[in-house]
């Protein structure tokens, strides 16, 4: 019998290749359009609704993708509605929804599961019904990018011309952070609250190197991200490491690691 | 008779507590060449925002071939200024220009055989066809500048909206450039803002100057007073081999 015969193990493998691909597509628009701290404010805002699921007995992650869909949208709105101190309102939202779920996780009765697998996530722990979750949402995010493609590029590329030909980028700003709070979701149970904004942006990041292109861009994202998962769930598995910790430390220290190299032949030739 | 494109009445706007407008008014017809002058801070840009709609003025009205700027700016090819794009970003020339044809497409947002044609027809117009596939970080200010004409320019305008043309662009590319939009202005109303004050005021039909207030010249004329209290020193007229208007004092 081999580990893949584990249900358990097939779900962590599973599970990685979908946070991947969510990353790689979502983490490309978040660091071409430079929505890092914004996204930063979703994923923490995010556990509000997992103490609000844990709090009503549902299943959080369910919780989640309305509460930081909600929450998102809020985002979005004071983000832009705000001539000023948009960073503040941001951090602001950040902590009230962290604060938000301790609140609700303090006032549920009973047992209260391990609080440590929600904010760093452990990708061997992750269930079927988890995984059927995440596929939901890989699909829901990859069919809607699929549609709006062309639509997006313009929108990231260039607002303000884009609102001058009347696209409403008030509503594609909104359904692009949404689906960073969908993306966030599906990273709580690989990585966690705390570490899921380091696996949307690192592996774009990292794609960013090498190519000019954004559709190249999302597809070696998505690559890198596998390789990532991978190495994570292997140094779990193999070694009792801890799997989020583990998947961050390569894909930043890979990262930077690049990005120096880079930058050393740049100015070598 | 010709028609009246841009109309603002009264126009003011705040930042904050800050008036950066006050009571604008002014007229552009289909077939006018305008140049806006004024110094950086003036509020050249927030005109051009609020004439497109980006910005709803404090008081005054707006219209845009006589409907509301949101309706009107649908006629209106906006060049931004280039030194303000993010060079970083992953797209390419031909991607830019097609993304002015956006606001055309279906529900599905896929760019028609039409609009490729159009962006293929603005590119060659504009000399940056053989540099379509290139990324717009390894383009010069004036290759990127062409892209973002271009892109104004498949939206099919009648008005083009330019802001800061001409910066970070050399001599030579610029004397060009105004001779290239000399031609386009037998086509379609063009409105310019800059705060360079050299070679504009040959090339454009009219002048308005801006601080804050703006001030109308009409045909060609800008009283170097008027230059004194927009940059608040007295400023040179008169460019290498270029020639220069004679200068009218307007009432005050």
């Amino acid at each position: 019998m081999t580990i893949f015969q584990y249900a358990f193990f097939q779900n962590a493998l599973m599970a990685g290749v979908l946070a991947a691909i969510a990353c790689g597509i979502i983490g490309s628009y978040v660091v071409v359009k430079r929505l890092v701290f914004i996204s930063g404010g979703i994923s923490h805002a995010a556990f509000g609704g997992i103490g609000l699921g844990l709090f009503l007995g549902l299943n959080p992650l369910l919780t989640a993708i309305i509460f930081s869909v909600f929450s998102s949208s809020i985002l979005g709105i004071i983000s832009k509605k705000a001539y000023q101190r948009e960073d503040t309102l941001i951090g602001a939202m950040w902590a009230i929804g962290m604060a938000f779920g301790i609140f609700m996780i303090y006032q549920t009765p009973g047992y209260v599961p391990d609080l440590a697998s929600y904010l760093f996530g452990n990708i061997l722990t992750v269930s079927r019904v988890d995984v059927l979750i995440m596929l939901t949402l890989n699909i829901t995010i990859a069919l809607i990018v699929f549609i709006r493609y062309n639509e997006f590029l313009a929108f990231s590329f260039d607002e303000e011309f884009s609102e001058v030909t009347n696209v409403p980028v008030m509503k594609t700003y909104i359904v692009l952070l949404s689906l960073v709070a969908l993306t966030v979701v599906i990273l709580v149970s690989v990585v966690g609250i705390i570490l899921a904004m380091a696996l949307v942006t690192l592996p774009a990041a990292t794609a960013s190197l090498f190519t000019n292109s954004l559709k190249k861009m999302i597809l070696f994202s998505v690559l890198i991200g596998i390789f990532y998962m991978f190495i994570g769930i292997a140094m779990s598995f193999f070694f009792n490491q801890p799997s989020g910790a583990t998947i961050v430390l390569t894909s930043g220290i890979s990262y930077l690691g690049l990005l120096g190299a880079k930058s050393l032949i740049r100015n070598h030739y | 008779m010709t028609k009246e494109i841009i109309r603002l009445e009264h126009v003011s706007f705040d930042y904050g507590d800050h008036r950066v407008l006050e009571d604008i008014n002014l007229k552009v017809y289909e077939d006018d060449f305008l140049g806006i002058i004024g110094p950086n801070g003036g509020g050249k840009s927030t005109l051009l925002k609020i004439i497109l709609g980006l910005l709803a003025p404090r008081e005054g009205k707006v219209f845009l071939f006589n409907k509301s700027p949101n309706e009107g700016r649908k006629h209106v090819g906006y060049v931004p200024q280039h030194t303000l794009v993010d060079r970083t970003f992953p797209i390419c020339v031909k991607q830019v220009v097609l993304s002015g044809r956006i606001g055309f497409t279906d529900f599905l947002r896929r760019y028609s055989k039409k609009d490729k044609q159009i962006a293929d027809k603005v590119m060659k117009i504009m000399g940056i066809k053989e540099i379509r596939n290139t990324q717009i970080g390894e383009l010069s200010g004036g290759q990127l500048q062409r892209t973002l004409i271009a892109r104004a320019l498949s939206t099919e305008p009648e008005l083009l909206l330019l802001d800061e043309p001409t910066s970070s662009i050399d001599v030579q590319a610029e004397t060009d450039f105004y001779d290239f939009l000399h031609g386009l202005s037998e086509k379609m109303a063009i409105v310019l803002v800059t705060h360079d004050t050299g070679a504009i005021s040959s090339h454009v039909k009219t002048i308005a100057c801006i601080n804050k207030t703006l001030h109308y010249h009409g045909e060609k004329t800008i009283p170097p007073k008027i230059f004194e209290k927009l940059y608040g020193c007295p400023i040179e007229l008169i460019g290498h081999g270029i020639p220069h208007r004679v200068l009218k004092e307007h009432d005050e």
